[in-house]
């Protein structure tokens, strides 16, 4: 079957129209030319907007097995494709956790029959994310799920010992350890930046040297032992210097930022809704203002959710017992474009770069992150950088409603998002029927 | 007696308006009560007080025996928190004799709904048991919502309830005079 | 005044004043024999305490009772909050039985101003301590008591020189005072080790020391706060006794005070920790009256906030005639 893709704009530069069969590229030609009239082929209407690799997302939660009542595998991989992504990695802090092949292989399995994206498991680096024990990596990379990141992203690997082995054993399928960097020590209790707002607020602070301190110790450590690492949410000033003196000595350290570290700060916190608790807690101006620049000039490789869904009870509370974490699927594409693309500081190219070609590479993802090109996979989405939308919980597949962004005008819309040929969404509406492929 | 109009309204009592009710109305309260023996006199915050003090000032002219005066602030006993909100608060002074078995004399300004006389007679009874309990005014202005009259009045003044009424005291507001307003 | 009293910062130097003056006039009325007043008649005021704590229950139970509200005391113990019901659920049910005032005590921050700005109830909110943030009743009884003492009992308490000294980093009581005192024109002097000052203190409306000696000669006051020994498992401090010899109240540090300077603790007093028994119990101690001042002033905010609340138009309704 053949499907064409008319009038979008790759990178946001001259509009074309785009062909494609059995899930390739076949041509791509200037809009409007008459040759592509080919009979009995499907066509799509891009209204001129921009088109871009699929979505790569490295760190969502999506909750199942576990807590199926804030999300499940179908629901949050339904939120992810209107939100423009293609491939999304499952973290592994469900309930069992994923520290198994049998774990991995389940959410990697109901991830295809959900249909809406790529789910790739994480692995957990530990047994039940306990911070004692390996779990057995080896075998949830060999398993069908082809696990490549491991991760106890709720918890951070402390232990420098079993941080090292880590990095050393992964190195035997190239795989990256994607730390969650937080002394546990120094953030007993902490509930929001610590800083002046704080003491003021009188919330447990969470120091940014307890992020920091873990960043300069792991990269030092995959520095000596020659493996790759990558930094969860980083989410200071201090740790954008610290990564951008690594990668200048040659380390192989990646790092993403979230979505709401690049637009939200710490003051949200005087309203003391926990809707906008989220871990690492939102920060100060300036740390916003280093994370942006740092994503700016390629510090920080990409930008991935951290999507974190929460029941409607567990942020319907003081905020102490708010669960920490905050719905990103679909907003990141337009906290982007408002924080990157509309202030200059990064081209469509780089957010092609930074929220697909990065995110694929650092996963080892081979179909996706492809060029928009003949002959690579028809994995893209198209977004109007014109229009604006609200977020509106009543209309999203997601089970939760924890977004930071309600009432809150967001900027560029998600038209279409197409999965190796096969749309997922269409004129920013889930294809239902295209699930199950 | 004049009735000046001023830009503001019209004024029904002047400074000797209010000299001679003020002695008229001391007069008959030491005539009913026989002397001033166990007189006491409370004036309602906040006009009451320096009307109070100037009855209790001259009955001593005319007794030649000091008259204990207080002061009684209402409202905290007021009915209408709801409608008028939260007021700032003024002093209760009672004389050193208390109010127990005693002859007082509540003073006003002006009797119009009954209300803050309720509220008076309320704040009293918290402070002890008078013997007996009158009501002095100097102005009554109708328009009762509360089966109350006063003992000694120094002047009717039909009212429509639109108007309102302007007591003004020179210990208070630099001139003595009553004017209508409206 | 703001609807709800969450924070001292809610309060202008007008309001405080304001405060003050209606709790000096209801304090008179201790001294007769009918005590209570009928202001508050039909009106409910909640009492919930997430957190046990008796000498503010108390107080505050008084003050409404002194008024003539109906009152009504959750307390966590025994009651369904122990029992893992939510706030959430909690202030539903006070919406349902009417709550026109309610009274929150809570461990975590920012509670009762969650409960103000939640939507879950419609009631004036006011805070008596939650977490480790603010308890503006108690600067409120600290500010009548310095009053008093210090300025002859009216208008604010401008140029008087108050120190604060113990456990900043963990005070409600602190916090709150710094900011009602700053507002009345007090200046503060906050004296504690470094390890229990907030991060960012440097940024609060009043001067830092980690030397007591240093900051109490000449003060108008002192308010010794509550310092516990559990602390330091915690590493705040090396050990009680260390503590004690830098950071405690005894005559001769309190010999240091202007002449007629006054000593105050909110309580409970940890005795031989923070404070000598000799202090406490001293001339200079006004501690056992700042329990009775936080009657007054719980009811003149109870009398304030209620009777802003409820006026549903600002009509100007002419007062002459009544």
């Amino acid at each position: 079957m053949t499907t064409i893709l008319r009038n979008v704009r790759p990178y946001g530069e001259d509009a074309v129209d785009i062909t494609w069969s059995d899930g390739v590229i076949t041509e791509i030609s200037p809009a409007g030319d008459p040759r592509e009239d080919a009979a009995g082929a499907a066509v799509i209407d891009g209204h001129g907007a921009v088109v871009l690799p699929g979505l790569v997302d490295l760190h969502t939660h999506l909750r199942e097995p576990g807590r199926e009542d804030a999300e499940t595998i179908a629901s949050g991989s339904a939120a992810a494709a209107l939100g423009g992504f293609t491939a999304v990695h499952a973290m592994a802090n469900t309930t069992p956790v994923a520290d198994t092949a049998g774990v991995v292989e389940m959410v990697w399995r109901r991830g295809v029959e959900a249909g809406y994206c790529d789910v790739h498991p994480v692995g957990a680096v530990t047994v039940g994310l306990q911070g004692e024990r390996l779990a057995e990596l080896g075998a949830m990379a060999d398993s069908a799920a082809r696990v490549r990141i491991f991760s106890d992203d709720g918890v951070c690997v402390s232990d420098p010992v079993l941080m090292r082995r880590a990095l050393e054993y992964v190195k035997a399928f190239d795989g990256v350890i994607a730390q969650h960097a937080q002394d546990p020590r120094l953030t007993e209790g902490a509930q929001m930046n610590e800083g002046a707002l704080s003491g003021v607020l009188g919330l447990r602070g969470w120091p940014a040297v307890a992020e920091e301190s873990i960043i300069a110790r792991d990269v030092l450590l995959a520095e000596h032992v020659g493996s790759r690492v990558h930094i969860c949410h980083l989410s200071t000033s201090g740790s954008v210097d610290i990564v951008r003196w690594a990668k200048a000595r040659g380390i192989d350290v990646s790092a993403e930022v979230t979505p709401h570290h690049l637009i939200l700060t710490e003051d949200l916190a005087r309203t003391y809704d926990p809707l906008f608790k989220v871990n690492p807690p939102l920060r100060r101006a300036e740390d916003v203002g280093a994370v942006r620049a740092g994503l700016a000039d390629g510090t920080i490789d990409v930008v991935a959710t951290d999507h974190a869904p929460h029941a409607r009870e567990d942020k319907d509370c003081e905020w102490a017992a708010g669960a920490f974490g905050m719905l990103g699927l679909e907003t990141a594409l337009s906290v982007v474009i408002e924080t990157m693309v509309l202030t200059g500081a990064l081209d469509w190219r780089g957010v092609a770069d930074r929220m697909s070609v990065r995110p694929a590479h650092i996963a080892r993802l081979a179909d996706q992150g492809r060029p928009l090109a003949v002959g690579e996979p028809a994995t893209l989405v198209v977004v109007d950088p014109e229009a604006t939308w609200q977020v509106d919980a009543a209309r999203s597949p997601s089970r939760s409603a924890n977004s930071p962004f309600a009432q809150r005008d967001m900027r560029g819309r998600v038209l279409h998002t197409v999965l190796r040929g096969r749309p997922t969404v269409i004129e920013g509406v889930l294809v239902s029927e295209g699930a199950g492929a | 007696m004049t009735a000046a109009h001023t830009p503001q309204g019209s004024r029904v009592l002047d400074a000797d308006d209010i000299s001679r009710v003020i002695s008229r109305i001391s007069h008959e309260i030491l005539e009913h009560a026989q002397g001033a023996h166990d007189l006491t006199v409370l004036g309602i915050q906040t006009r009451g007080v320096p009307l109070a003090h100037r009855i209790a000032a001259r009955m001593a002219e005319i007794e030649g025996v000091a008259v204990p005066v207080g002061s009684l602030d209402i409202t905290m006993y007021r009915d209408d928190l709801s409608l008028r909100g939260a007021r700032p608060l003024h002093a209760t002074d009672v004389p050193v004799e208390g109010v127990d078995d005693r002859l007082v004399v509540l003073v006003d300004d002006v009797l119009f709904s009954g209300r803050t006389v309720r509220a008076a007679l309320d704040a009293l009874s918290d402070i002890g048991r008078p013997r007996v309990v009158q009501l002095a005014v100097l102005v009554d202005r109708g328009h009762r919502e509360l089966p109350l009259r006063a003992d000694y009045v120094g002047k009717n003044i039909p009212t429509s309830l639109d108007q309102s009424v302007r007591v003004r005291m020179r210990d208070l507001d630099g001139v003595d005079e009553v004017v209508v307003e409206g | 005044m703001n609807k709800h009293l969450l924070s001292a910062a809610d309060l202008s130097r007008d309001d405080a004043v304001a405060i003050l003056d209606t709790a000096a006039e209801l304090s008179r009325v201790t001294d007769r024999a009918v005590k209570k007043l009928p202001t508050l008649r039909g009106r409910t005021v909640v009492n919930l305490f997430f957190e046990d704590s008796t000498r503010t229950r108390i107080s505050f139970e008084a003050a409404a009772k002194r008024l003539s509200a109906d009152v009504i005391t959750f307390s966590a113990k025994g009651s369904s909050v122990s029992k893992g019901e939510s706030l959430k659920d909690t202030a539903l049910t006070l919406e349902a039985m009417g709550a026109d005032a309610v009274i929150v005590r809570h461990g975590a921050s920012g509670a009762p101003h969650r409960l103000a700005h939640s939507g879950w109830i419609d009631g004036v909110v006011v805070n008596a301590g939650d977490g480790t943030h603010e308890h503006p009743t108690q600067a409120l009884l600290d500010a009548y008591t310095l009053r008093h003492h210090l300025a002859g009992g009216t208008g604010a308490l401008e140029g008087r020189r108050v120190v604060i000294v113990g456990d900043v980093l963990h005070s409600r009581v602190a916090r709150s005072n710094v900011l009602l005192l700053h507002t009345l024109g007090a200046e503060v002097t906050l004296v504690a080790p470094p390890t229990l000052m907030p991060v960012g203190v440097d940024t609060w409306p009043c001067t830092v020391s980690y030397d007591l000696d240093e900051a109490l000669p000449g003060a108008d006051a002192v308010m010794m706060l509550r310092v516990q020994a559990e602390r330091m498992n915690a590493a705040y401090f090396p050990t009680s006794n260390e503590y004690s010899r830098r950071y405690g109240l005894d005559v001769r540090r309190a010999g240091l005070l202007a002449h007629d300077g006054i000593v105050l603790h909110p309580g409970p007093m940890n005795r031989g920790m923070e404070i000598t028994a000799e202090v406490a119990d001293g001339p200079r101690s006004v501690i056992v009256e700042q329990v009775t001042n936080g009657v007054h002033v719980r009811m003149a905010v109870l009398y304030l906030l209620l009777g802003a609340a409820e006026v549903d138009t600002a009509v100007a309704h002419e007062e002459a005639g009544e």
